[in-house]
């Protein structure tokens, strides 16, 4: 049985990575994500862990110090949000490039411009194709419990890549809930300890990192890397399957909540998914057969399973809390919808933009969403797939 | 032991392999391997470099000159990615991760553009925080490897393609930045300017102390470029000792704030010495730019007067 706490999203990530008790954490300040290195650097002045904590001048001096530690043979976490992460965007590629387990706590902001410091995903998709694995987070629960998977995905000899877990800037950042904390000694067990096959501070082996790659080999380095993303998703299950053993509690690529009847159904991630539970059920007892997909893997991005379980729907809302502004609709729209297409499952989909720079998604939104849903599957016809909900009315 | 440049290199390997693809008469690879020498035979190193002509030049896949463990990530990042595995081995070290015997440095180089630019937010970051590393900046006074672009470090007037000897604007107009004197800023435990001068003495033994010397330490090293200066490539070894005869760089160390000048010319040459045979400053020569070249003098002169004044004051007894 774990322990019961009441802890925010912040505060449950930094517990974690005290569990986890890594080498180095190199960290910047930003909101909403400030407190995860705030509190760690706690643990390490009360000496709980012994982790070098790197206080760096920059995002981009973060992910380069985690980079060079991790290089060397380190466990190297951090924790930034949106212009954070855009500062580090150079890095992110080289990160997964030289193969760096990193795991990084992405706390969801809206990127500037102009400034705005409240949650949407538009930090999380400008790097959605950088090779790290994606991990979103309905609650802190979730954010705690994929930051303790999180080492034995992005270590696993097959896989060897960064991993992030997202999860929304300030709704679930900063708010207190009801949290089941796993024991110290068994996270310790779960995690293990790191044993890199090759790094820098092996005097008996020294070895050269990130060379000027051309013409003749980096096309295959980059379809090796397309290879462990796809080696990721086994696992991802098989970890998720060992946390369950753990803790009682089963994580899979998504969550389907009440979706194998459904009729009509929402696809989003992170806390969305919370406020769509709950319209789900009113629905429920009005005998509208609602439910809900949500994405917990985003990267590597399990198109053919979301299909499957999405096919027998008559209608779709994807979700999408950033805007591509490609005229054409969300990344996460494009991502299911070309995953039904390749995948033969024919379901009148809809894209819904939402919440961007923290504007509040009610159960008033989803309802709506709902409500179009089944007038799509009267009508038998997507007028306009590409729509925005929650905007203001003047 | 009194510095022999016969049993340095008799005795220590150059752990900097012959084979990397920088120019004939390029001043950064007998640089390199002479740092490197420094090391102890029996200490590991990290050397970390940014982006530029050593990086390109020394780890093209699947190839490296490093003999020691080595790592690139970009072009800004030397100090910082340096500052991560030194922190990795603080830590691991502790935690009794690591063998006992395993004695690691740490070491990056950046060239000019990734030190005094691009990579200067990195540098006083790792600097400030006070990582056990060096820093060595090869500064050959402009971006060589993208083309001979104008950096800060480029001397005044001198020719480059971003600032061009056009017939309006005669060159870069602006000075050179004091690099060494902003990290002397810093209050690092060891800063010092230098350059390969005859036997290398200079070089090697101010590596020496920027390698065991514990905390944050600083070498800023001219190193002269055939390509961007114009001149040919049996040269390097006298347009170095022109720059240290002419005082256009002076060598010179601080230890804990205390200046030591460590090359004082018998005779100070005229800066025409030492611009003369280098193309980037063919202009200053032409009748009519004469007062370019008394400018360029009067800079020299203030500069080398400010660091004696410098060294006088440093070491004043209270």
């Amino acid at each position: 049985m774990g322990i019961r706490e009441r802890l925010s999203g912040n505060e449950a990530s930094a517990m974690a990575m005290k569990q986890i008790n890594p080498d180095v954490v190199p960290a910047f300040p930003i909101t909403p994500s400030t407190e995860i290195p705030q509190y760690f650097s706690t643990f390490v002045s009360n000496g709980s862990v012994d982790t070098e904590f790197v206080a760096v001048e920059s995002e981009h001096s973060a992910m380069s110090a985690c980079i060079g530690a991790e290089a060397a043979g380190a466990r190297a976490m951090t924790a930034t949000s949106a212009n954070g992460l855009s500062l580090m965007w150079e890095m992110i590629y080289i990160a997964s490039s030289l193969r760096l387990p990193i795991v990084m706590s992405l706390v969801n902001r809206a990127v500037s411009g102009p400034l705005n410091i409240h949650n949407d995903h538009s930090d999380a998709m400008g790097v959605r194709d950088a090779g790290w694995i994606m991990l979103f987070s309905e609650n802190n629960q979730e954010a705690y419990d994929n930051l303790i998977m999180a080492h034995r995905i992005a270590e696993n000899k097959d896989v060897m890549l960064p991993l992030m877990v997202c999860q929304d800037g300030f709704i679930t950042s900063h708010s207190i809930e009801n949290i089941e904390l796993i024991e110290d000694e068994k996270v310790k067990e779960f995690v293990g300890t790191y044993k890199p096959e090759h790094y820098l501070l092996n005097n008996k082996e020294p070895i050269a990192v990130g060379p000027l790659d051309v013409q003749s080999y980096l096309f295959e380095h980059k379809y090796q890397q397309a290879e462990a993303m796809r080696n990721a998703k086994k696992v991802i299950l098989q970890v998720a399957e060992d946390f369950e053993k753990m803790t009682g509690r089963k994580y899979s690529f998504f969550e389907e909540y009440k979706l194998d009847d459904a009729e009509i159904a929402i696809v989003c991630m992170n806390s969305t998914a919370g406020t769509t539970k709950f319209v789900v059920d009113e629905l429920r007892n009005k005998g509208i057969k609602a439910g809900l997909l949500k994405i917990r893997v985003f990267r590597p991005f399990p198109a053919e399973e979301v299909a499957k379980a999405l096919s027998h729907l008559k209608a779709i809302a994807v979700m999408d809390k950033a805007d591509s502004l490609n005229a054409a609709g969300g990344a996460l729209f494009s991502d299911i919808t070309s995953a039904m297409y390749v995948n033969n499952a024919n379901v009148p989909t809809v894209n819904y933009v939402y919440g961007i720079g923290g504007r509040d998604t009610t159960s008033k939104d989803i309802n709506i969403i709902f409500s179009d849903l089944q007038e799509i599957v009267n009508s038998g016809k997507v007028e306009n797939p590409y729509r925005y909900v929650g905007l203001r009315k003047e | 032991m009194a510095y022999n440049l016969k049993e340095i290199v008799g005795n220590k390997p150059s752990r900097f392999t012959a084979g990397h693809r920088m120019c004939a008469g390029c001043g950064a690879p007998p640089v390199a391997r002479m740092i490197l020498r420094a090391l102890k035979p029996e200490d590991h190193a990290v050397i970390s470099t940014a982006t530029g002509c050593m990086e390109v030049s020394s780890f093209i896949y699947p190839y490296t000159s490093w003999t020691d463990s080595f790592i690139h990530t970009a072009f800004e990042c030397a100090a910082a990615t340096c500052s991560g595995a030194e922190a990795a081995y603080k830590s691991m070290k502790k935690q009794g991760k690591l063998p006992e015997d395993n004695h690691t440095k740490f070491i990056a180089f950046g060239g000019d553009g990734g030190t005094y630019d691009i990579g200067l937010q990195s540098l006083s970051g790792a600097m400030e925080r006070g990582h056990d590393m060096v820093y060595v900046c090869y500064d050959n006074g402009a971006y060589m490897n993208t083309g001979i672009q104008r950096s800060s470090a480029t001397p005044h007037f001198a020719d480059t393609t971003t600032s061009p000897a056009g017939s309006v604007i005669p060159g870069k107009m602006q000075a050179r930045k004091d690099l060494t004197e902003i990290m002397v800023s810093h209050h690092l435990p060891y800063v010092a300017q230098t350059l390969a001068l005859n036997n290398f003495k200079d070089l090697y033994e101010k590596s020496e102390k920027a390698i065991y010397t514990e905390g944050p330490t600083f070498l800023n090293v001219l190193a002269p470029c055939p390509r961007g200066w114009g001149y040919p490539t049996d040269m390097l070894m006298q347009i170095n000792k022109l720059a240290a005869d002419t005082c256009y760089w002076p060598l010179y160390e601080v230890v804990n704030g205390k200046y030591k000048i460590t090359y004082k010319p018998a005779k100070k040459l005229p800066i025409e010495e030492f611009l003369r045979p280098q193309k980037r400053f063919k202009h200053l020569f032409k009748p009519g730019n004469e007062w370019m070249i008394e400018e360029f003098q009067k800079e020299v002169d203030t500069r080398w007067q400010a660091l004696l004044d410098l060294e006088e004051m440093s070491n004043k007894e209270n």
